[in-house]
């Protein structure tokens, strides 16, 4: 059992009114709050140690790129790499999505092969394979879903074509919160020798995710949606796969030796990661990591799943609210409707109680075109929030019925 | 708990034109019309306009959004239907100068004063002047345009 008053004590931000009533925030798919070990974390490396990494010799320069390099460990760790070279710092998942797309896909792509994608992605997983799409006249394919929203595999093994150069897909829909049966599609991908990428964007800060187990070929997340700060991220890939890719940007730190004729570029995990990095950033994701293994995230699991059986119950049984998103299996997501109010307005009516919920298209806007809405509202859950918040939710939908009558 | 402030927003008058429209149609004869779309909560609409020399002769519009846009929308047509181009300007300039907290002209408003809530709700204001903009699009081009915003 989590210590629900302890662990939200550890989260300063979550003590404060907002128009007047104390703040239930609900937008953590969109991003998470950050304890106070990893808001400490990040300020005493300013306080203690800031200096550049894989440098200097001086104290200060040691004892920053030792906590970095224990940082990168600890998200070995975390998502069960065999080796720090497997883990690169980037920016986010957006980036390492990037990354994989220029580095690793478009070396080897054709005018005519396929790259295979599923039609609840967020843009992030989207856009980078259409750019590369149109650099090189390959093709995006798309993995259809049903209206419980869930993906329809029925025309799976088709999909995967001998043309088929990267099966990439979200392991949680963030618009929806499907939990994608990737293990499965991973291993079909692979008996046609069709890589993996998995975006575990909203996944990582919601259930244990093991790389070996899974047998990806890439796994990406960003820090700030576990509860670490923003514009750090990290990017896991088979070491033989990253070995045998380019860099991708070039600078410094990602070289061995540099003269005007020739480059030697540095090992993994150096190679991907150019200039100086997120350093402070990347000690943060460590401090949410150990943050995250000492509550158990096995516990923090079960009680996220607990909080959106109640809100999933407690919504269902109101008249007037369709929940778009009924898959079997579901992690921390209830995308709702009104009938006969936009989502915008839900989000403005539920503000003024204090409740912070996602309203839009949530990046996903083929999802929201395959549901014929232009938006739904969002409510989404982590570990430090209560069942009394999910009751915040249900008395915020009954305030925009009032209002609405 | 801010209800009042909550009321201020969402005001009967606004409530009643969300629900129900006015000059809520396309407009086959009209010779000015502009796309409107805020690409961040999908609100997207068309303002026709029917001008006859320096008179707005006829004004509608479609589209879907929130009850703030659907509603400043229905009421700038109702606003704005038998005006001159140059008083629909300066109504255009007066609900910006109301939104955004500017000394405005309240008689040039009238009715439109309903919409004077929305500046206390910053995230607001670009649903409540999606149609204006897109209304002052329509008049400025003779041909089809977009306008975003965001």
């Amino acid at each position: 059992m989590l210590d629900l008053q302890a662990i939200r004590q550890d989260f300063p931000i979550l003590h404060q009114e907002v128009n007047g009533q104390p703040l239930v925030y609900l937008d953590n798919a969109a991003s998470s709050q950050k304890p106070v070990q990893v808001i400490d974390a990040i300020a005493d490396y300013y306080r203690k140690d800031n200096a550049n990494v894989h440098r200097g010799v001086h104290r200060l320069s040691q004892r920053a790129t030792d906590a970095y390099e224990a940082s990168r460990e600890k998200v070995r760790n975390f998502v069960n790499a065999q080796s720090d070279k497997e883990v690169v710092f980037v920016r986010g998942a957006t980036e390492a999505i990037n990354l994989v797309a220029q580095s690793f896909v478009r070396p080897n792509l054709n005018a005519g092969d396929e790259i295979l994608i599923s039609h609840m992605e967020h843009h992030a997983n989207i856009v980078p394979w259409q750019m590369l799409c149109e650099q090189t006249g390959a093709k995006l394919n798309v993995i259809p879903m049903n209206l419980e929203g869930e993906l329809d595999l029925s025309t799976f093994d088709e999909l995967l074509t001998d043309k088929t150069k990267v099966l990439a897909v979200g392991h949680v829909s963030n618009a929806l919160g499907t939990v994608n049966p990737i293990k499965d599609m991973i291993s079909k991908a692979h008996s046609k020798d069709i890589p993996v990428l998995i975006d575990g964007a909203q996944a990582v800060p919601h259930m244990e995710v093991d790389v070996q187990d899974l047998d990806c070929d890439f796994y990406v997340f960003s820090g700030h949606k576990m509860f670490a700060p923003t514009g750090i991220g990290a990017l896991y890939g088979k070491q033989d796969l990253l070995e045998a890719m380019p860099p991708w940007q070039g600078g410094g730190d990602m070289i061995l030796s540099v003269s005007f004729e020739h480059t030697q570029y540095n090992e993994l995990p150096y190679k991907f990661e150019a200039g100086t990095p997120h350093i402070a950033g990347a000690i943060g994701l460590g401090a949410a990591i150990d943050y995250m293994q000492d509550l158990g995230i096995t516990n923090l699991a079960n009680h996220e799943h607990d909080l959106l059986v109640a809100a999933t119950e407690k919504v269902s049984a109101m008249d007037g609210v369709r929940i778009i998103g009924t898959a079997k299996e579901k992690a921390s997501v209830l995308s709702f409707m009104i009938e006969g109010v936009h989502p915008h307005d839900v989000g403005t009516i539920f503000d003024q109680q204090g409740v912070a919920i996602r309203t839009g298209h949530h990046c996903a806007q083929p999802v929201m075109q395959f549901f014929g809405i232009p938006a739904t509202a969002r409510a989404s859950f982590a570990f430090y929030n209560t069942m009394e918040e999910v009751d915040a939710l249900v008395l915020g939908i009954k305030k925009v019925q009032e209002l609405f009558a | 708990m801010s209800s009042a402030d909550l009321r201020d927003l969402y005001q009967q008058v606004i409530m009643d034109h969300n629900k129900k429209p006015r000059n809520f149609h396309d407009m086959d004869d009209a010779n000015h019309f502009a796309h409107g779309n805020n690409p961040l909560c999908g609100d997207a609409l068309v303002v026709y306009v029917k001008l006859n020399d320096d008179v707005i002769e006829d004004v509608s519009f479609q589209g879907s959004g929130c009850a703030i846009s659907v509603a400043s929308a229905s009421l700038m047509t109702e606003a704005l239907k038998g005006k001159t181009v140059a008083e629909a300007e300066h109504i255009y300039q007066q609900v910006h100068k109301q939104m955004t907290g500017d000394e405005f002209d309240a008689t040039a408003l009238g009715k439109l004063e309903v919409l004077s809530g929305v500046k206390e709700f910053p995230a607001r204001v670009k649903c409540a002047t999606l149609s204006w903009h897109t209304m002052h699009t329509a008049m400025d081009n003779d041909h089809d345009v977009s306008v975003t915003t965001e």
